[in-house]
């Protein structure tokens, strides 16, 4: 029995951060017993590493479509965690396997999930309080979940993972349940951006509608080259088609949460800042001197960014040697 | 036989609103002045979706189902101006526009279980006032139907969906037996304008309005939130504008200043 379950992921044979993320989320409600669910996992390391993140219980799919990440095993398996673990907090992120698995989930439990979350706590009776943004960033909402399970994802990189501890000790159980798959995946395309992965990069340079075209992005991937970063761009953007869909940053795109966010020619709608408002330190330049981001950025420079851009990349050189 | 296939598409605060006209007040959101209310964005698209396909398949029908309480009957009848065949008003004081979906879910069913021969459900893949993503998928599973989340393209054959998914670094092509929910996205393409034809049509057309009393709801669960708190968030960044001489000299500048708080 546990009081939360993590419904979690593998990537790479390691608990994803955002698992990672989910388990110390968890831990920090102050529940007795944390499971979490590592559909993929076959090996043992991948098993004592969610035990290390702060997991008390893990249960394990090594085969089958679940373990292939088939969304409808996955939900399958999911509602078999639950049931095996007895949890009353069930929580999951808002990556591209829990946007489609959490909501089904939380419906078959006979709920509906708190999504995007980028808060969970309880309050005096025990019940989980999810903070979201909503109308796009636009407004934050907190809800009371009722019933007698709460589902809720978080929004990758909202928590951070608990440091992990090898000394933890942890029960690792094989789940049996019936998979019942009818949505087939026939074809995956990987279309593998050269360079940094924007999750993961350290410096985001993005551009926008501002930017009036493909070209400019060449600009940004200089610049982004220089500091060893990578280049995201507003939906904007992507919709024109000026750079693949990939680049998208923002609340239907990717979270971004590096050290240095370079806004180029964007606006800062809600949409695009719901993916990088956590980004360490974000800098804009916009020739619109009354645009939204520079409510969010930590410096901005309201001018052309064709004649800004390349006198501070100029002067980059100068300082990087 | 006729291919039947249902759009949902949500009325929803425009959310190109400026911010300044976007009021959070009393845990409830309003807009000032007098911004119509439009059709949620990724709806649209889930209708475009929906008339490529009667277009490929010919033998087609499109009905569109809403859900709410106040509808603009001019805003809410674009589907029909675009090519849609039918439109189904879920109208009642009970549908009233919450953050929790379970009565939306519940709604939607009871008409797609009442409408009868429906082959497939579009929907958008969120709607951009709570940005919930799951009353399709809650639809799906009350139906025990078969899904497919954020498609860029739809095709209908030999009783399956097709459709091709956005990956974040690429995409994949699902097969989905009917019935099934499709959900789509942005990707999909700019959906198309209403012609005048269309958009005369539409305005012949009376929609359907089903009330509780109408759709069968029985067993419908209890709600799943309580809405404690809706407030503008805070925004705790003090912004520092760099100027120059020029705006070459601010682009140096700025660099300088990175530099200066080791930012670089």
């Amino acid at each position: 029995m546990a009081d939360a379950l993590i419904i979690g992921e593998v990537s790479d044979g390691a608990p994803a951060s955002a698992t990672l993320e989910g388990i110390a989320a968890a831990r920090a409600l102050g529940v007795d017993q944390v499971a979490v669910l590592m559909p993929g996992a076959d090996s043992a390391s991948a098993a004592s590493a969610a035990i290390a993140g702060g997991a008390d219980i893990v249960y394990t799919v090594a085969d089958g479509p679940a373990a292939d990440g088939e969304f409808d095993a996955l939900v399958d398996a999911a509602q078999a965690a639950v049931t095996l673990s007895g949890a009353r907090y069930v929580i999951g992120a808002k990556t591209l396997t829990g946007r489609d698995v959490m909501p089904r989930l939380a419906f078959r439990l006979g709920t509906a999930l708190a999504s995007d979350c980028s808060a969970v706590s309880l309050d005096d009776s025990g019940r989980l309080i999810a903070t979201r943004p909503v109308y796009g960033g636009n407004a934050e909402a907190s809800v009371a979940c009722l019933g007698s399970v709460a589902v809720a994802s978080l929004r990758p990189k909202s928590v951070d993972a608990l440091e992990s501890d090898a000394s933890r000790s942890g029960e690792v159980l094989p789940l049996e349940f019936e998979a019942n798959v009818r949505t087939r995946v026939l074809e995956r395309v990987e279309e593998a951006g050269e360079g940094v992965r924007l999750e993961n990069a350290r410096v985001v340079v993005s551009g926008g509608r501002g930017l009036g075209g493909p070209e400019p992005f060449d600009s940004l991937r200089e610049l982004a080259n220089m500091l060893g970063g990578a280049v995201g761009a507003s939906r904007a953007a992507c919709d024109a088609g000026w750079v693949p869909s990939g680049y998208q940053v923002g609340l239907t795109g990717k979270t971004v949460t590096p050290d240095l966010y370079i806004a180029v020619g964007i606006s800062g709608a809600s949409q695009h800042m719901a993916g990088c408002s956590n980004s360490r330190t974000l800098v804009a330049i916009n020739k619109d001197a009354g645009a939204n981001i520079f409510k969010e950025a930590r410096f901005g420079v309201a001018g052309d960014w064709q004649k800004v851009l390349p006198a501070f990349m100029e002067q980059l050189h100068e300082l990087m040697g | 036989m006729t291919l039947h296939i249902v759009v949902t598409a949500k009325q929803v605060l425009d959310p190109e609103t400026p911010l300044s006209a976007f009021n959070v007040a009393d845990n409830a959101v309003s807009t000032a002045g007098n911004i119509p209310p439009v059709v949620n964005g990724y709806d649209e698209q889930a209708v475009e979706a929906a008339l490529r396909i009667k277009e490929a398949h010919g033998d087609a029908k499109v009905t569109v189902l809403s859900c709410g309480t106040d509808f603009a009957l001019d805003v809410i009848k674009k589907p029909l101006a675009m090519g849609a065949d039918e439109l189904v008003l879920l109208q009642d004081a009970a549908f009233e526009n919450s953050i929790d979906p379970t009565m939306a879910v519940a709604a939607l069913t009871a008409a797609i279980r009442k409408l009868g021969d429906v082959d497939i459900v579009i929907s958008g893949r969120q709607a951009s006032d709570w940005d919930n993503a799951q009353v399709p998928l809650g639809v799906a599973e009350s139906l025990g139907w078969a899904v497919a989340t954020i498609g860029r393209k739809v095709d209908v054959q030999d009783g399956t969906a097709r459709v091709e998914r956005v990956l974040p670094d690429g995409h994949e092509t699902v097969e989905a037996p009917l019935p099934a929910v499709v959900t789509v996205s942005n990707e999909l393409g700019t959906p198309r304008y209403p012609n005048m034809r269309g958009i005369m049509a539409a305005r012949r057309v009376q929609p359907t309005v089903w009330t509780v009393a109408d759709l069968d709801l029985d067993g419908t669960a209890s709600p799943a939130f309580e809405l404690v708190s809706l407030k503008k968030p805070e925004r705790a960044v003090q912004t520092e504008m760099i100027a120059g001489d020029d705006d070459a000299d601010a682009g140096r500048k700025l660099a300088l200043r990175l530099r200066e708080e080791r930012v670089l």
